[in-house]
């Protein structure tokens, strides 16, 4: 019998993981499996109120965004590609060309 | 007990995984680091009963969009990410900030009350597919386009420019 | 119903049992192929070590266990080691869900022979086939080698995509029998028709097409001619197991002949009706007989894929990808298509 809020809190633990990647590394593709993690923490909670509330509504939601998070993994890598072939790095800090 | 001890086990292995992604300098690292975390969350949902969505999650997320971040570190040579200078003040005033901010809300949580059974809905594959085709109709027919969608994006995005056009030639 | 105590132990020997009989097939899976090619190509196979070469695979052993292991100074060392333990650690693992026969009547206690019989068993063959691939992802970009980063990358790429026509020629006998589990199936093939013909899913069920597409994805997916290419020894020297020597390539070797029989098993219970078979006899002798069915289905399976690999030549790799994707991918989803409008028109 574990209580619904471990579940809550394991969730945010796996978010602010997610966004602390997300705001501190350089690397692009890292930046990107950090968005991957924060979807994943919210597809946990979605899946503990599921259990809490007894509605298979939220396990369904979760597919959902398993779907939409690789469909948007796909289009970001290939973007990632084409990134790096005119810039040839992959460090977020040296894509300033339209900075003043 | 068993339930608790589970839970307990595989939220570290989770927890162990975000930290190392966060900590970790070569990209193939993290990647690898956010894999464990996948698996673990699979075995997470499968402690509340889950089935289904644990074992697509297996199979898409850790499987295939996985596989895909490992590939284009390999394809693009994603070497060890430089050491920036950030800054200290960040440092002094983050830590204590994020914790506090942190165990303000765990507090909060913990007060509320709801105890989760093992196995606690059972989300079978039928049930499921029920679901999905009769209630949940339009968004899974909409995400079958989005998916369509974005095969035909990464396919263009990631082409190389000369087999767009292929009659153009440097004079 | 067996009590938690009983329950513990008998999984506990069900599990030493099956991965010490999954290792010793896995030798003589070798043993056999050696000696199927051999007589097809016109010449003995072993034959020197032991009567008719069966000690040959401890012959193996023994070296491989002796040989030098050599890590080369420049890979990248954890993952170079991880990676053949990632690839056996997953071939072993599924072999958990697959049933080898009904139930066994000992000291009073039925116990089901299967490790364990989950709701959806199907769908985690699926999924530890899918999280294989990073061993040989791994193996190829570790070795830092451009032969071997080459060939692990058209190796998993070649994997990914016949994932794809693998699962979904498998949604057929799904919509035929209505539950993932393993156990279900094979049960809903009992029985005969018109007299003598067996109630497979292969013949009653009509998934003839579905079976053709599982045995080329099957050998796509484990790497075996006609579409080895990734770790052909004339093309690529040997692709991702380039850099590795002794005990690691034995368990890249292991990996890939548990992933054959893992294969072949799915396919017996999905298509070939499993452990079902004529039943006669006393008690005991009804136990052991579906196992005796399944390993005889099974073993013919395998002299299958041992005889493609004698016969056919390779495909290149965008002949491959390319049968993959457009060949077979569009064909499994007709025979889903065509299996649910007669299931429904059925019903």
């Amino acid at each position: 019998m574990v209580p619904l809020s471990y579940y809550l809190i394991l969730s945010g633990i796996l978010f602010s993981c997610g966004v602390l990647g997300f705001l501190i590394k350089r690397n692009i593709i890292t930046i990107f499996m950090s968005i991957e993690l924060m979807l994943n923490g919210v597809n946990l909670s979605f899946v503990a109120f599921a259990a809490h509330w007894q509605h298979l509504s939220g396990q369904i939601f979760v597919f959902f965004v398993m779907v939409v998070a690789a469909a948007e993994a796909a289009v970001g890598l290939a973007i990632i590609i084409a990134v790096y072939r005119t810039r040839e790095t992959l460090n977020v800090d040296q894509v300033n060309l339209l900075k003043l | 007990m068993l339930h608790l001890i589970l839970f307990l086990v595989f939220a570290a292995i989770c927890i162990a995984g975000a930290v190392n992604l966060l900590i970790q300098r070569h990209p193939i690292s993290s990647a690898l680091s956010l894999v464990v975390v996948m698996a673990s969350l699979a075995a997470e949902y499968l402690l509340l009963g889950a089935e289904f969505v644990a074992a697509v999650q297996v199979i898409v997320y850790a499987g295939a969009v996985m596989v895909l971040f490992v590939f284009v570190i390999m394809l693009l040579n994603a070497g060890e990410e430089d050491r920036i200078g950030g800054s200290h003040v960040a440092l002094v005033v983050g830590i204590p900030g994020i914790l506090a901010g942190g165990l303000l809300t765990a507090w909060i949580l913990l007060k509320q009350t709801g105890d989760l059974t093992i196995g606690a809905l059972l989300g079978d594959p039928k049930t499921i597919g029920s679901l999905l085709f009769h209630d949940f109709l339009l968004p899974f027919e909409v995400t079958s386009v989005l998916i369509l969608i974005a095969i035909m994006g990464a396919v263009v995005l990631a082409n190389r420019p000369e087999t767009i056009n292929p009659g153009k030639k440097e004079n | 119903m067996l009590s938690n105590t009983a329950y513990l132990v008998s999984s506990v020997i069900k599990i030493v049992f099956t991965i010490f009989f999954l290792l010793t097939s896995v030798a003589y899976t070798v043993w056999l192929e050696r000696k199927v090619v051999g007589r097809m190509q016109n010449r003995w196979g072993p034959q020197r070590v032991g009567p008719f070469g069966l000690l040959q695979p401890a012959a193996d052993g023994v070296k491989f266990l002796l040989k030098e292991d050599l890590t080369p100074p420049h890979v990248y060392r954890p993952l170079f080691i991880a990676a053949p333990l990632i690839a056996v650690i997953c071939a072993l693992s599924s072999i958990s869900v697959i049933p080898f026969g009904g139930t066994l009547t000992l000291f009073g206690y039925e116990i089901p022979l299967q490790v364990t019989d989950i709701n959806i068993g199907l769908l985690v063959i699926l999924g530890i086939t899918s999280m294989g691939v990073y061993g040989v992802a791994l193996a190829g970009w570790s070795s830092n080698n451009k032969y071997s980063l080459l060939g692990g990358l058209r190796a998993s790429a070649q994997m990914i995509s016949y994932e794809l026509s693998l699962g979904l020629s498998l949604v057929g006998v799904l919509i035929l029998s209505g539950t993932f589990s393993l156990r279900q199936i094979v049960e809903g093939q009992q029985g005969h028709f018109l007299g003598f013909i067996p109630k497979w899913n292969l013949i009653y069920g009509g998934q003839f097409i579905a079976f053709f597409i599982y045995l080329m994805s099957a050998y796509a997916e484990t790497n075996r001619i006609p579409f080895d290419l990734p770790e052909a020894e004339a093309e690529l020297c040997a692709g991702y197991h380039t850099e590795y020597s002794a005990m690691k390539f034995a368990m890249f070797f292991m990996a890939e002949y548990a992933n054959m029989i893992t294969v072949s098993c799915l396919a017996t219970l999905l298509f070939l009706g499993g452990w079902n078979g004529p039943i006669f006899g006393p008690p005991l002798l009804q136990s052991l007989l579906p196992v005796l069915y399944f390993l005889i289905k099974v073993v013919g399976f395998l002299f299958v894929y041992i005889w493609v690999r004698g016969t056919l030549p390779r495909f290149r790799y965008d002949q491959l990808m390319a049968f993959g994707w457009k060949f077979l991918l569009p064909l499994s989803i007709a025979n889903i298509v065509v299996t649910a409008l007669i299931v429904a028109w059925r019903a």
